[in-house]
């Protein structure tokens, strides 16, 4: 039995859409609010115990745009599950259920991945900027964000505006 | 940066009876401290002098190299992961190569692959040798500082004589390495490797049985099985706390399942534990080199760079005769494209897993390309590890999880 029909036998009714990556990885493709359910099965039932990363992809301008990405491994078993959801960027963004809370290590992924695309981790405790500074206005690693930057030093202009407003001597 | 910290005091911590416990203090370490290790910010309540929270702030270094990666190409990347974790350039190297070659299905000669296990097992060393000397002298060992930056100076003139340079070398490209390893070269890495086991026993010497070193370390940081894996912890952090779990050994790249050499655990999973597996692995990438030493030897020759025109360079002698070489060149040069698709590579580097999630569309520009940095998760760690600890002993933590801020922010 390969590791793909190890996962879907012991994910049980109704198994999620799976198939084998290029890299022999097992991918499974789910929907975004099925996340949790799925996810929580993957730690309960087959044993994946550590959450390698989340992250996603902008597949800007097709739609739905953005694909998020959860990738985990099993120590027992030996081997890794990607997991894959498309996400409707609706009115108000992107969004997702956070699973920081079945793998606390999966916290800082999450911040990173809010921080470079603007995805909102649902029901994560402190979901804030984690690389760029938190006054940013912009999501980076979106595609439609140029590598040059929008007004790169407008922050810094703004901070040190901010420093010479205060009175001499205060502290800031 | 202009930034105030707002000051909150919890309602019911300050206890007037009690004159050890009293008001909460913030104090800021960082981004510009020398037992951060980096530009790492770290916010730390206080309660006396017992640590109530700790947050580390980072981003201080990000160059936002993915972005860079997406709009540089995946060939004009390579001198980028160099700058990742930088004091093991040719580990990232090597894994971002991985994650392309699996991208793209190509195999690698053994001569190429033996080059790259010397260059990692070299690298892994240079690293531990980092993590002790910093970590010596940031409780006091100062002397344990001069003599590991002194061996790591003889593997930085190995490398320098192989690569002609000392730092960041990008000497790893897709499908194998640069240029083959010369005889004289391979005469000296065996000189290094002959010296270099007594110097470990001399750093043990100076610190394992060490009534200070001991008391800074053992019980410190205490990160059991189960919280190690639940915070994504990898590398010498994980089987620091007792999890047999070494991606040379478990998912073999490389070549590596040819190779002999055991895998250190350690016991409860404290700053101690973590110190004890990482000079044990000293000797272990020792060993593992003088193996490959041997396989060079009877390699002699053999092809370093797989022969794919889609994706590895023509020699240059055949570009200067050939037209057809030529082309192969400017294509390669210009827009290399790897097959559409998604692949993960991922390597057993000094700080931990290190991975590449590589995705193409086809065309010559990455759609995306995500760096798993181990260096982040140990990071991620530090306020589990800290809490209800002495500020003290948050200078212990912070070296023996043993992180690069160049690899932390990207």
């Amino acid at each position: 039995m390969n590791a793909l029909e190890r996962i879907l036998s012991a994910l049980g009714d109704p198994a999620p859409q799976g198939s084998t990556g290029r890299d022999g990885i097992p991918c499974l493709e789910i929907e975004a609010k099925d996340a949790r359910r799925t996810i929580a099965r993957l730690k309960s039932a087959c044993g994946f115990d550590t959450n390698t990363f989340v992250t996603a992809i902008d597949r800007f301008p097709a739609e739905p745009r953005f694909e998020l990405l959860w990738q985990f491994r099993s120590l027992v078993h030996g081997d890794r599950v990607r997991v894959r959801a498309r996400l409707d960027a609706g009115p108000e963004g992107p969004r997702a259920p956070s699973i920081a809370d079945l793998f606390p290590g999966a916290a800082y992924s999450e911040r990173e991945c809010f921080d470079m695309f603007g995805i909102v981790f649902e029901g994560h405790a402190g979901l804030k900027r984690l690389l760029m500074p938190e006054e940013y206005d912009h999501f980076p690693l979106r595609k439609d964000f140029p590598h040059q930057g929008i007004e790169p030093d407008r922050l810094y202009r703004e901070w040190d505006r901010r420093r010479h407003e205060k009175p001499a001597g205060s502290a800031t | 940066m202009t930034e105030s910290l707002t000051l909150e005091y919890e309602p019911g911590t300050v206890s007037g009876d009690d004159p050890l416990h009293g008001e909460l203090m913030h104090l800021n370490v960082g981004p510009q401290h020398p037992a951060t290790h980096g530009v790492l910010r770290l916010k730390i309540t206080l309660d006396g002098e017992t640590i109530r929270e700790v947050e580390p702030v980072v981003g201080y270094l990000h160059r936002g190299k993915e972005k860079t990666c997406e709009t540089l190409g995946w060939r004009r990347f390579f001198v980028h992961t160099d700058r990742l974790d930088y004091v093991q350039p040719l580990t990232n190297n090597c894994a971002y190569a991985m994650a392309l070659e699996e991208l793209a299905g190509l195999e690698i000669p053994e001569r190429g692959q033996v080059i790259r296990v010397l260059l990692m097992e070299l690298s892994r060393i240079a690293s531990h040798l980092i993590y002790l000397g910093t970590t010596g002298i940031d409780l006091g060992a100062v002397t344990m500082f001069f003599f590991c930056f002194n061996e790591r100076e003889k593997i930085y003139e190995l490398l320098d004589a192989y690569t002609g340079h000392r730092m960041n070398n990008t000497y790893v490209r897709i499908g194998g390495v640069y240029a083959d390893v010369e005889e004289s070269v391979q005469d000296a890495v065996t000189g290094f490797l002959e010296t270099f086991p007594a110097k470990v026993d001399e750093f043990e010497k100076m610190l394992t049985g060490n009534r200070i070193w001991y008391d800074r370390n053992r019980d410190v940081g205490v990160l059991t099985r189960d919280d190690a894996l639940a915070w994504s912890l990898s590398g010498p952090n994980l089987r620091g706390s007792g999890v047999e779990l070494d991606l040379r050994r478990a998912e073999p790249y490389c070549g590596y399942e040819a190779y002999d050499f055991d895998v250190p655990v350690g016991t409860i999973g404290d700053c101690y534990d973590r110190y004890l597996v990482r000079v044990e692995e000293m000797r272990q990438s020792a060993r593992i080199c003088r193996q490959a030493i041997d396989k060079l030897g009877k390699t002699r020759g053999g092809e370093f760079l797989a022969e794919d025109r889609r994706f590895v360079l023509p020699p240059k002698s055949e570009v200067r005769q050939s037209m057809e070489e030529l082309i192969h060149q400017f294509k390669i040069v210009t827009d290399m494209a790897l097959p559409a698709g998604e692949a993960y590579g991922s390597i057993e580097s000094s700080k931990g897993e290190l991975g590449f999630l590589v995705a193409s569309d086809g065309t010559s520009h990455p759609l995306r390309c995500h760096i798993r940095a181990p260096s982040l998760m140990n990071v991620q760690a530090i306020p589990h590890l800290a809490r209800g600890r002495l500020l003290s002993d948050l200078v212990a933590i912070i070296g023996s999880l043993d992180f690069v801020m160049g690899e932390v922010d990207r």
